[in-house]
């Protein structure tokens, strides 16, 4: 089909385009890993950490979770101070010096590792050739799982209706939606549901909730009001900047619908008795 | 009416803050431009099905205007040379008063009257209505959205559809009032009226105004896409046709335009073409029926070259205004274009308003988006408009003093205080012993977290920390592990 003409255009630019190739994922699982929590998960959302630690260590894989670890930088990065989030950004690059995997509960800071950092040293040869290599072995959560450890969950829970939803920067990054989507599907009793303006932003934007305090409000009410009109009786994401403000709207609306790290979700529905009990 | 309603007389660029809180407000207008957006999204997605194709599309449209973009002043001259020419004069202008004073004297040599004016931004940019007005000329928009707006006084809220805010009934309302029709709300009823009445203006202008949607370099072309004829009119009907547009839409030659225009129409309103697509090369040439005798071309600078000097802050050039971004962001279809409170608003607004205006006089913008990246991801060119909010925001909150002045208005949100926040914020996040002293003292004393964290709870309850912060859960359990 070509109605769109683009084979009038001159010679020289008529070859096909060059398009970010989709990433190559390493064949068979590691048997170790890093894990970066992200500062929200830390002081909000531990419990996410943890169970992604579990899901990791139900793969087989060891787990270090470095702890000089703090934050990747993105709130600084995205408000200008440019100069702060880098010296941030290093002090997380000396953390993760072993060659191993660097998996990451947040699908926007694992975006920072992975499309922002080389901006930030693009000036310092040295710097930007060890980002480089962070980039590269930098994984969210759910694609680690997913393309990584190949990982078969099996449901353990009552039929349930889940709405997903995914932050902006790592659905136009890291592609979690589809990841994500994918992890869901594996799981016999949950009926994933579609909301309205899924792909649209819930308003948080890091800084950008504190500023234009007005705009953002009205974002995440839209956003709260489709979840709920979705009929889902639990909303799941893989972000917890999102979380974050996505829950703290509907508890101020008095809404009894809350949202779940992916992580936790997964770890939730399909663990065992077994599992349970320890 | 709505006494909530925003009027282009209150609405400043430096008040974004405040006049989005006022559209926001407007129920009607929520309602308008949700839906308008929702159905501009879908139109675009249907008019180009295959995604590799719009890809490549995409790719190639953004290496033709960065090519352009890279020979601009070799191109401009070309543009020049050939265009006087074929007959037509040319005119540079660095400023919007300057360009405002070139238009004024073509229409003050031909001792004009009446200005009938097909869309054009620029003539916005340059506020050209109210300079004319001023003059005792009479300037009279004719294409349909322009006219509604300018019927009630607004200024445009969309760049390719002004008057989108705006529902059917609301515009039978402003016909029963301004010109003594029926009321209906039948939209093909009202726009035939309103046809009727601009028609007879037609054969009364002294000069035709129009913009330019591509200055094509090699030919000394004009293009200009629009749907309605009001474009054709005002360029060939009066006997002056005076053409207005920034410096940065030459192009090298026609095989360029077309990727471009099909980019254009699609990403705009998903058509594959527009009804009429004029190509100007020329005045009346001996012989002819039609056309005006003279025709003039006024290339604007106005902070264009301020944006071209940087080669990351140059890209916003690559625009050809199709509205896309405008269509696709969440914040914009919150707050409609009036808000913004300049010419351009939405995603481009925010990149090119701040050279336009100065970051004095903008200050805000740059901050009013959640990076989403959905402009980005659909900018037919491939503007990375993010990446150049970002920058723009590193701009703004560096010291008016701080050597490398890359744009008029540096520093405008500057602040020592925010600044020695963020240097705190830095020191917490690379000092491990101080993070977990923190984050430590966070936890153990979450019972006291405040309950008004200002604007945040605004609109949300006040986050509450865990009891254990994950440094500590993973490692207590990383330890039984090993
Ligand atoms: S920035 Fe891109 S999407 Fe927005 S109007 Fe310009 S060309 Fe269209």
């Amino acid at each position: 089909m070509s109605n769109l003409f683009y084979n009038a255009a001159p010679q020289e630019t008529r070859v096909a385009p060059p398009r970010k190739p989709a990433r190559t994922y390493p064949t068979g699982k590691p048997t170790q890993v890093y894990l970066f929590g992200t500062c929200v998960v830390d002081l909000f959302f531990p419990e996410a950490g943890m169970d992604a630690i579990h899901l990791l260590e139900r793969e087989g894989i060891r787990v270090d979770f470095p702890q000089g670890q703090s934050c990747c930088g993105q709130p600084a990065y995205t408000s200008g101070y440019t100069e702060q989030a880098r010296e941030v950004a290093r002090a997380q690059l000396k953390l993760f010096a072993n060659d191993w995997p660097v998996v990451v509960t947040s699908g926007s800071c694992a975006g920072m590792f992975r499309e922002h950092y080389p901006d930030l040293f693009k000036d310092e040869p040295e710097m930007l050739a060890k980002v480089k290599h962070l980039a590269e072995r930098t994984y969210e959560l759910a694609e680690f799982l997913l393309h990584v450890c190949d990982v078969q969950l099996i449901d353990q829970g009552a039929p349930l209706q889940v709405a997903l939803h995914t932050s902006c920067s790592a659905r136009r990054e890291m592609n979690t939606h589809l990841h994500a989507r994918a992890l869901l599907s594996q799981l016999a009793q949950v009926e994933r549901v579609e909301h309205d303006h899924e792909s649209e932003c819930c308003g948080f934007g890091g800084t950008f909730s504190v500023r234009m305090p007005d705009i953002s409000g009205a974002m995440v009410a839209d956003k709260t009001q489709s979840l709920l009109a979705s009929g889902a009786q639990q909303v799941v994401s893989a972000d917890c900047g999102c979380l974050m403000n996505i829950n703290g709207s509907f508890e101020k609306q008095n809404i009894p619908l809350l949202g779940q790290h992916l992580a936790s979700f997964l770890w939730q529905r399909t663990q065992t008795k077994q599992e349970a009990s320890v | 009416m709505n006494s909530q309603r925003i009027h282009a007389v209150d609405v400043t660029a430096r008040n974004l803050k405040a006049n989005a809180r006022l559209s926001l407000k407007d129920q009607q207008l929520r309602h308008n431009m949700r839906s308008a957006m929702d159905s501009l999204i879908s139109k675009r997605i249907i008019s180009m099905p295959d995604e590799d194709e719009r890809e490549n599309l995409r790719e190639l449209g953004n290496k033709v205007r960065a090519r352009a973009l890279s020979e601009l002043p070799d191109l401009l001259e070309l543009l020049e040379a050939n265009l006087i020419k074929q007959g037509i004069q040319v005119h540079w202008a660095s400023s919007t008063d300057e360009a405002n004073a070139i238009v004024l004297k073509i229409a003050q040599t031909r001792n004009a009257k009446q200005v009938i004016k097909g869309k054009s931004m620029v003539s916005e940019e340059m506020a050209m209505n109210e300079h004319l007005t001023e003059h005792g000329i009479e300037a009279l928009e004719s294409d349909m959205g322009e006219y509604i707006i300018q019927l009630d006084n607004e200024k445009p809220t969309h760049i390719i559809m002004p008057a989108i805010h705006k529902n059917a009934e609301q515009v039978g309302r402003l016909f029963e009032h301004r010109l003594a029709l029926p009321y209906t709300n039948d939209v093909d009823s009202l726009i035939q009226s309103a046809r009727g009445i601009l028609r007879e203006k037609f054969f009364h202008a002294d000069i035709g105004i129009s913009g330019v949607n591509f200055a094509v370099a090699e030919t000394g072309t004009l293009l200009l896409v629009e749907n309605e004829g009001n474009g054709r009119m005002s360029t060939t009907v009066p006997p002056v046709h005076i053409a207005v547009t920034g410096i940065e839409k030459v192009v090298a030659n026609l095989q360029d335009t077309v990727p471009l225009l099909s980019l254009l129409t699609r990403s705009a309103l998903g058509q594959g073409i527009t009804t009429y697509v004029n190509m100007i090369s020329a005045p009346r040439q001996p012989g002819e029926l039609d056309g005006p005798e003279e025709v003039h071309l006024v290339l604007l600078d106005n902070g264009r070259s301020q944006a071209f000097a940087d080669s990351e802050l140059r890209q916003t050039l690559n625009c050809i205004r199709c509205g896309a971004c405008m269509n696709h962001c969440p914040v914009y279809t919150r707050i409609g274009g009036q808000a913004y409170g300049t010419v351009y608003p939405g995603p481009i607004g925010k990149i090119i308003s701040p050279h336009l205006l100065g970051l004095e006089n903008t200050p805000d913008h740059p901050s009013a988006s959640s990076l989403c990246g959905a402009c980005g991801e659909v900018c037919p060119v491939k503007i990375p408009i993010p990446a150049l909010l970002r920058r723009l925001r590193e701009e703004n909150v560096k010291s008016p003093q701080q050597a490398g002045q890359v744009m008029d208005g540096q520093g405008s949100r500057y602040s020592a205080k925010e600044r020695l926040l963020w240097k705190g914020w830095q020191y917490f996040n690379s000092q491990p012993l101080l993070y977990k002293t923190g984050t430590f003292l966070a936890t153990r004393l979450r019972a006291l977290t405040p309950k008004n964290l200002g604007p945040w709870t605004q609109h949300h309850s006040a986050p509450k920390p865990a009891a254990r912060s994950l440094h500590e859960l993973a490692k207590a359990h990383l330890e039984k592990q090993s």
